[in-house]
């Protein structure tokens, strides 16, 4: 069976530092995929030279069978590749609703189906079951950026899937979200993954997060991919250890 | 609660009975100064689309209001009727636009004022110096009022109502433009355009977008302008009218739909009220500006807003 996802000697170079250093990893439909690693070993670059914010210097990058490296942001989100950063970005001065409606009114229909159709994009419903699923939905008529950091970390998450989309990359999505609410975000997702059949990548620095969620693990030190297999094994790892304590 | 509800039509109701019968209490300079307001009001809505909604700042909005002016002169004094000077008119506005919105791609915020500027002192260059179309410096006097549906508009007042009704055919296209996904789409770019780019939204062609309306709409105003003074030269399409604007716009409250009425509506009657002052009414209105500037970002519809909300906090 091929891979959902393929990344093939992905580099990316900062002026005199290689920040992602020849890294190739692959990923199956339904799979949740852990990236873990020291503060600057490359994980965010990596995230962002595979989803169009930064051009790789070199490398592939290939899904469901076709070559998507370079392509634009939106491009990408449109094929179904959705995504957080690693700091909250949301729409701060729009309603809650209108982020939701925002995040996926550009995911069918035309031009001119958005300029002279319905102003909510028949998106009503959809918004009206991510604000529940989130349990954001008292708060849909107040400014996005009035709520708490965790509801708009949760926000920010649910725009990634308000498209349905196949793919999402999640960069630390458990940063800065108080325990009480870690449990909820790893369940949420846990459920997104089962009954909407998204895979993930997800970088994370907790690795109890990690645990809970991922099958596998990708370790990376200094732009390279230094250990890989199942978060038990990766943690016991020399190499892994070494690279944390070193680093 | 029930009372801040209703606060919206009854203001609303007041509006439009004053712009109604106010004009009927006037003589001819104040129906003047009110088809002037209805004009600009257009124009800054346009620019309230750009620079307000999808965040792009131009400083071209003047040279727009040019070219829909000179499409508009150019056909009536050659006998066309106003309707196609008005389709030229907005169909230029659209292209130059629309390649206006290309430096936006590259460069924002103070720069692109900078590439506005640029682009408003070229146009300004065109209507000046290509004489054999524009008239150069001589202009182009002798603009025709139209006939609307048979209807002459020469008298002031008429006139006056031609205006205000393609204020409300504006206001009410903008206000279903912005309540429609493409208007959430200007409002993302303007928010967050890194996490709108990621969500789907093509923000290269929306940029393009916001500035081909936005002119467009600039457009649309100077081709009632044209008719309105009845002579044009290239000065007032200098820088003044597009900082005028951009004025409008803030002091109004930048992305708030009705805040261009208001802005206009100052910067019309500011220097007839300041008279008196005679060259300082340049300074009580950069004074105003600044204190905008400082104290309500929201501008003046800014306030309207926190006494309609007053128990909910502003959002940052
Ligand atoms: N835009 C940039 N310009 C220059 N150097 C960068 C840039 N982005 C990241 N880096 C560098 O690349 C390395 C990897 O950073 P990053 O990908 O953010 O690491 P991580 O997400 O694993 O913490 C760091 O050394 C960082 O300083
Ligand atoms: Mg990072």
């Amino acid at each position: 069976m091929s891979a959902l996802f393929e990344v093939e000697g992905l580099s990316r170079r900062f002026g005199g530092i290689l920040a992602v250093d020849s890294v190739s990893f692959s990923l199956a439909e339904g799979e949740i995929l852990g990236i873990i690693g020291p503060n600057g070993s490359g994980k965010s670059t990596l995230f962002n030279c595979i989803l169009g914010q930064l051009r790789p210097t070199a490398g592939r990058v290939r899904f469901a069978g076709r070559d998507i490296t370079g392509m634009r942001p939106s491009a990408l989100a449109r094929l179904g590749i959705g995504r957080t950063f690693q700091l909250l970005q949301i729409f701060p001065g729009l309603e809650v609703r209108a982020n939701l409606l925002a995040a996926g009114q550009e995911h069918r229909g035309s031009m001119a189906g958005r300029l002279f159709g319905p102003p909510d994009a028949g998106l009503a419903e959809e918004v009206e079951r991510m604000l529940a699923f989130f349990r954001l939905a008292h708060l849909a008529r107040e400014p996005a950026g009035s709520l708490s950091y965790g509801q708009q970390k949760l926000l920010d998450i649910a725009m990634a899937f308000m498209a349905g989309p196949r793919l999402v990359f999640l960069d630390e999505p458990a940063g800065g979200v108080n325990p009480g609410m870690l449990a909820e975000l790893g369940e949420r997702l846990r459920l997104l993954n089962r009954e909407r059949g998204a895979s993930f990548v997800l970088i994370e620095h907790n690795i109890e997060f990690v645990m809970g969620l991922c099958s596998r693990v990708l370790v990376m030190a200094e732009g390279r991919i230094i250990a890989e297999g199942a978060p038990e094994a990766v943690r016991a790892d020399p190499e892994v250890i070494e690279a944390y304590l070193g680093g | 609660m029930s009372a801040g509800r209703l606060a919206g039509p009854a203001i609303g109701l007041a509006v439009t009975i004053l712009l109604l019968l106010l004009p009927l209490t006037l003589r001819g300079y104040g129906i003047y100064l009110m088809s002037l307001w209805a004009v600009l009001t257009i124009a800054a809505m346009g620019l309230n689309l750009t620079l307000g909604y999808a965040g792009q700042v131009s400083l071209a909005q003047g040279a727009f209001v040019g070219i829909g002016a000179y499409a508009a002169a150019l056909l009536t004094t050659a006998g066309w009727p106003l309707a196609l000077g008005m389709a030229v008119g907005v169909g230029l506005g659209l292209i130059v636009g629309w390649l206006l919105g290309y430096p936006a791609l590259r460069v924002q915020h103070h720069y692109l004022a900078f590439v506005t500027l640029g682009a408003n002192t070229l146009l300004f260059l065109v209507f000046r110096n290509e004489d054999w179309l524009t008239g150069g410096v001589y202009g182009i006097p002798g603009i025709p009022r139209p006939r609307i549906f048979g209807l002459a508009t020469d008298d002031p007042l008429v006139f006056y109502y031609f205006c205000l009704a393609m204020l409300l055919l504006v206001t009410l296209a903008l206000g279903l433009l912005l309540r429609s996904p493409w208007g959430r789409a200007f409002e993302a770019l303007r928010e967050n355009p890194v996490r709108a780019e990621s969500l789907g939204i093509d923000t290269r062609r929306y940029t393009l977008l916001a500035f081909a309306i936005g002119s467009a709409v600039g457009s649309l105003a100077g081709t009632v302008y044209a008719p309105l003074v009845q002579y044009i030269d290239p000065y007032p399409f200098a820088l003044g009218m597009s900082l005028n604007l951009l004025l409008m716009v803030v002091v109004g409250g930048s992305g708030r739909f009705f805040g261009p009425w208001l802005g206009a509506a100052i910067a019309v009657l500011l220097p007839e009220w300041l008279r008196f002052s005679e060259g300082l009414y340049l300074v009580f209105y950069a004074l105003l500006v600044i204190l905008v500037l400082v104290f309500l970002p929201g501008g003046l519809m800014g306030i309207a807003e926190r006494l309609r909300l007053g128990r909910r906090p502003v959002a940052g």
